[in-house]
């Protein structure tokens, strides 16, 4: 073997070494889709508790009252705990299949730049809540949830980036047009997650 | 023409030597098993080079207990950083010239 030939090899393995060490790759597109079903189906509950008989693309003048407050909550945290929930689940089989350990470095390193948004972003929606704010809850989760995937894109494909910038903008929107609130939310969580995880499923699942 | 393997790190000419400077490089810091999982060598042996690269100062090595067990974590120094650069630039000029 030429020298040649022979660092060559040692490059390829170093550029290997480097995306493995840092990128969580194990994410299932799949589970983007099953997210954003879980979304769509959310607001389709929610927008019979709280806008039926208005059409769906109405501006709401009135605010979320309070005595709809609880069952809206749990809409919001069923379709969370499914998301993640299947997020695990699709991707720790992903893991095993392509033989990779599922929690290492990556994943854990993955986790907290996650966290770190996305519990600031929970926390002040949550607070602003509890004081009547309803109006500011999708554009804050949406404006959060977009920071948080760019905080951890480093450690994702290297999509999730559009992904963030996009719930970000949608996220602006539903700040703008408060009235349109459900209407943004289930565009960002619920449509752009299917589009995005069809794209992720096509490219790197298949 | 000078030759171009004068440029090349005698310290890093290895293939697990590299990879390890190339996880130090992406990531702040890395520990020892997670080094193990992903290069998936044996302990013997990857303490043997991270020994010749911390002899080096091409990287770091901080020792600290993580829920009482101890926990050695890897760093790369800004002197790890410029040889690694330097030794993948002359790898790419021997590749250069050998295709001429």
């Amino acid at each position: 073997m030429k020298p040649a030939d022979h660092y060559q090899e040692d490059l390829a393995s170093i550029r290997k070494m480097m995306e493995q060490s840092s990128k969580f790759l194990s994410l299932s597109g799949l589970s983007g889709i099953l997210a954003g079903t879980y979304a769509l189906l959310g607001a389709s509950a929610a927008y019979y508790l709280i806008q039926f008989p208005l059409a769906s693309n109405a501006y709401r003048q009135e605010s979320v009252r309070g005595s709809n407050l609880v069952p809206l909550l749990v809409i919001a945290a069923a379709v969370l705990v499914a998301s993640l929930a299947s997020g695990y689940w699709l991707s720790r089989r992903k893991a095993e299949k392509a033989g990779q350990p599922f929690w290492n470095e990556t994943s854990r390193r993955l986790v907290i730049n996650l966290l770190i948004p996305l519990a600031t972003g929970g926390l002040f929606t949550l607070l602003l809540l509890l004081n009547g704010h309803f109006g500011v809850v999708a554009p804050s989760l949406l404006i959060f949830y977009g920071l948080a995937l760019i905080n951890a894109s480093p450690n994702l494909y290297g999509e999730i980036r559009y992904l963030g910038y996009s719930e970000i903008l949608i996220g602006l929107a539903a700040a703008l047009w408060p009235g349109y609130g459900l209407l943004f939310w289930a565009l960002g969580f619920g449509v752009l997650h299917i589009v995005y995880g069809a794209v992720m499923y096509r490219k790197y699942d298949r | 023409m000078k030759n171009p393997f004068d440029h090349l790190d005698r310290i890093l000419e290895h293939r697990v030597r590299l990879q390890i400077m190339g996880v130090l490089t992406a990531n702040d810091s890395f520990d020892f098993v997670g080094l193990k999982e992903l290069l998936q060598t044996s302990d013997g042996n990857l303490a043997t080079h991270l020994k010749a690269l911390e002899r080096e100062k091409y990287i770091l090595v901080q020792k600290s207990f993580v829920d009482r067990k101890p926990n050695t974590r890897y760093k790369v120094t800004e002197r790890g950083k410029q040889a690694f650069r330097k030794h993948l630039d002359a790898m790419e000029e021997v590749i250069r010239a050998q295709r001429k």
